[in-house]
């Protein structure tokens, strides 16, 4: 594989799943138009949605899903070790995601709610960051296929990607859908990281964040806007704590 | 320029025709606001009945048509170590209906730059070449202030312009084209009763312009109030999301990126229109962003549009047709901002 005369390495990849619904791994597998392409510049070696084959001799490792058990959090150091990069894909890998909601109630009671009397290891929602050195975080929920193709391309030539640092309207305005605040609904668009081409405002559903906090988003001034239009206290936060992007802001 | 009139049914059949072999772009209706008005934008029309000639507001200028949001500029096959570059200018031709004398100005403006500069754009030429311009009158919205831009009529930068006079409608000519095409369509000499209704509906859009902004010294005003705390009080409730700049039918700051496809065997240099008031769009390589804040750039966007646009071509940038205002969630249009800064003159 050669770029302009220069050599390219095919990286060995590893894709892990942790606690979520595996969504973001189906991504990956599931874009047959490009598959072929993707498998022709890397080496997977460890991908169990694709391949019961393991090895661990990987040198990318593509972590899904949040951290909620001891025996994750032990498995998750263990890739840490052998990875030279570890990527944190989707929602749950990068804000804990909808797994989160469990954060919200007291552990012995959402242990007891789902599972009585049986024995479960679990514990709290943890980010991957949380547990490990995480070096790229790609979010989303799911994360978006061209986008994992657009980092794979920066990962072999060595580049370091540089993600959209602007919200969801700018996508929003370029596919000149109607603003959802006009049908009088709720928006996170506004301070939401860009790049998932503003799925749901295009389908006529306000946006939750799930790529969380676009930079130096400005929450107050969203706030405001969101408690003028009328949106309760309690919508707002829930819509704010969906996908655990917007910690700490409420 | 020459004036026609047409009857709205063989305007429907001259649309039809255009349709044949042309992309036709004109205002449809996508949805409806909490209040139950239609929300529309330009898009391509499939069918006649699509067209909306009585659409009121559209959420976003058609500029989109001539500078797209993204384009690719040229692409390159990567053979080892040499290259090869593609590049395309050719464009399928188009017809946009329904363009405001707003949008129509929108247009001769971006032309100074885009095309009467010393580095014209020519994927910009190629369309604006190959589009064909039916303008269409309309009484203002409540917030249109093109009349303080001096955008509310067009004289030139189109090929058709209508005014609906009831039955017909009344057809200023500005092309060849536009005369060609509107003649196969038993376009008629204009009547005198055409003439009299024409000045009618001419006479009552006049009386219905309601919003005013003082731009006379507004360059001025710009320097003057250049440290004015009206910069950080609306600066404080920009979001920096960049919609005003995308909904904008003159804004065409832009910045340009690289991608290889996923086998490094072709490569694509692309153009992105960008906003002054995205966080990013002045930091330069290193890492240093020249506006980090967002009040300043707020405060650039307006210096483009009313100062700088002024210094460079004799005329704002700003044509007054407020989209801006209309997208911004935090309530920040020109009206509101200007007004503020010549309060503050004063006091």
């Amino acid at each position: 594989m050669k770029y302009l005369g220069i050599t390219l390495e095919r990286p060995k990849i590893g894709v892990f799943s942790f606690t979520g619904c595996e969504g973001c791994q189906l991504q990956i597998a599931n874009k047959e138009e490009t598959l072929k392409d993707l498998f022709g510049v890397v080496e997977v070696v460890n991908f169990r949605e694709i391949s019961s084959e393991g090895r661990d001799d990987y040198e990318i490792a593509f972590v899904e899903g949040s951290i909620t058990t001891e025996s994750e959090s032990a498995r998750v150091k263990k890739i840490r070790k052998q990875a030279g990069t570890l990527v944190a894909i989707g929602a749950c890998a990068c804000l804990g995601g909808v797994n989160n909601l469990k954060s919200r109630f007291s552990l012995p009671d959402v242990v007891k709610e789902v599972y009585g009397t049986h024995p479960i290891d679990t514990g709290p929602v943890r980010k991957v960051k949380d547990v490990v050195r995480v070096d790229i975080e790609l979010p989303g929920c799911p994360i978006s296929k061209p986008e994992f193709e657009w980092l794979v391309r920066h990962l072999i030539l060595g580049i370091e990607p540089q993600f959209l640092q602007y919200s969801v309207c700018v996508e929003c305005k370029q596919r000149l859908n109607s603003c959802v605040f006009d049908m009088g609904m709720m928006c996170l668009g506004p301070i939401t990281r860009a790049g998932c081409n503003a799925v749901c405002p295009r389908n006529r559903l306000g946006c939750w964040g799930c790529r969380g906090p676009a930079e130096e988003a400005n929450f107050e001034s969203l706030m405001e806007i969101l408690r003028e239009r009328g949106f309760s206290e309690e919508h707002i936060a829930e819509r704010m704590n969906f996908f655990n992007a917007f910690g700490g802001i409420l | 320029m020459l004036f026609r009139t047409i009857t709205k049914e063989n305007f429907r059949k001259m649309v039809e025709a255009l349709m044949e072999n042309n992309e036709v772009i004109g205002p449809k209706w996508r949805d409806r606001d909490t209040e139950g008005n239609k929300i529309y934008r330009f898009l391509k029309l499939n069918t006649f009945d699509e067209l909306q000639m009585d659409y009121t507001r559209s959420y976003s200028s058609p500029k989109n048509y001539f500078l797209p949001f993204k384009e690719d500029l040229s692409t390159y096959r990567l053979e080892d170590k040499d290259w090869e570059q593609e590049i395309h200018y050719t464009i399928h031709p188009r017809v946009i209906i329904g363009m405001r004398a707003c949008d129509i100005n929108a247009l001769l403006k971006l032309d100074q730059v885009l095309v009467k500069s010393a580095y014209p754009n020519p994927h910009y030429v190629a369309r604006r070449r190959n589009t064909l311009i039916i303008g269409l009158d309309h009484e203002p919205l409540e917030d249109c202030f093109c009349r303080s831009m001096n955008s509310d009529t067009a004289f030139h930068g189109f090929d058709l312009f209508l005014t609906d006079i009831g039955e017909k409608y009344f057809v200023a000519i500005n092309s060849d084209t536009g005369y060609m095409i509107v003649n196969r369509f038993d376009a008629r000499e204009v009547a005198e009763d055409d003439q009299r209704r024409y000045k009618e509906v001419k006479g009552r859009i006049e009386t219905k312009f309601k919003t005013q902004v003082d731009v006379t010294i507004v360059p001025e005003l710009m320097d003057l109030e250049f440290e004015s705390d009206v910069w950080k009080k609306w600066g404080d409730k920009c979001l920096s999301c960049g919609s005003c700049a995308m909904v904008c039918p003159t804004c065409y700051c832009y910045g340009i990126e690289e991608h290889t496809n996923l086998t490094f065997t072709k490569a694509t240099k692309r153009r992105v229109l960008y906003s002054c008031n995205l966080l990013d769009f002045a930091t330069v390589a290193g890492g240093h962003n020249f506006r980090p804040e967002a009040h300043i750039r707020l405060k650039y966007r307006y210096y483009h549009q009313f100062r700088g646009f002024v210094e460079a071509f004799n005329q704002s940038l700003c044509v007054g047709c407020n989209r801006c205002g209309k997208a911004c969630l935090a309530g920040i249009s020109p009206k509101v901002v200007i007004d503020d800064l010549i309060e503050t003159e004063k006091r």
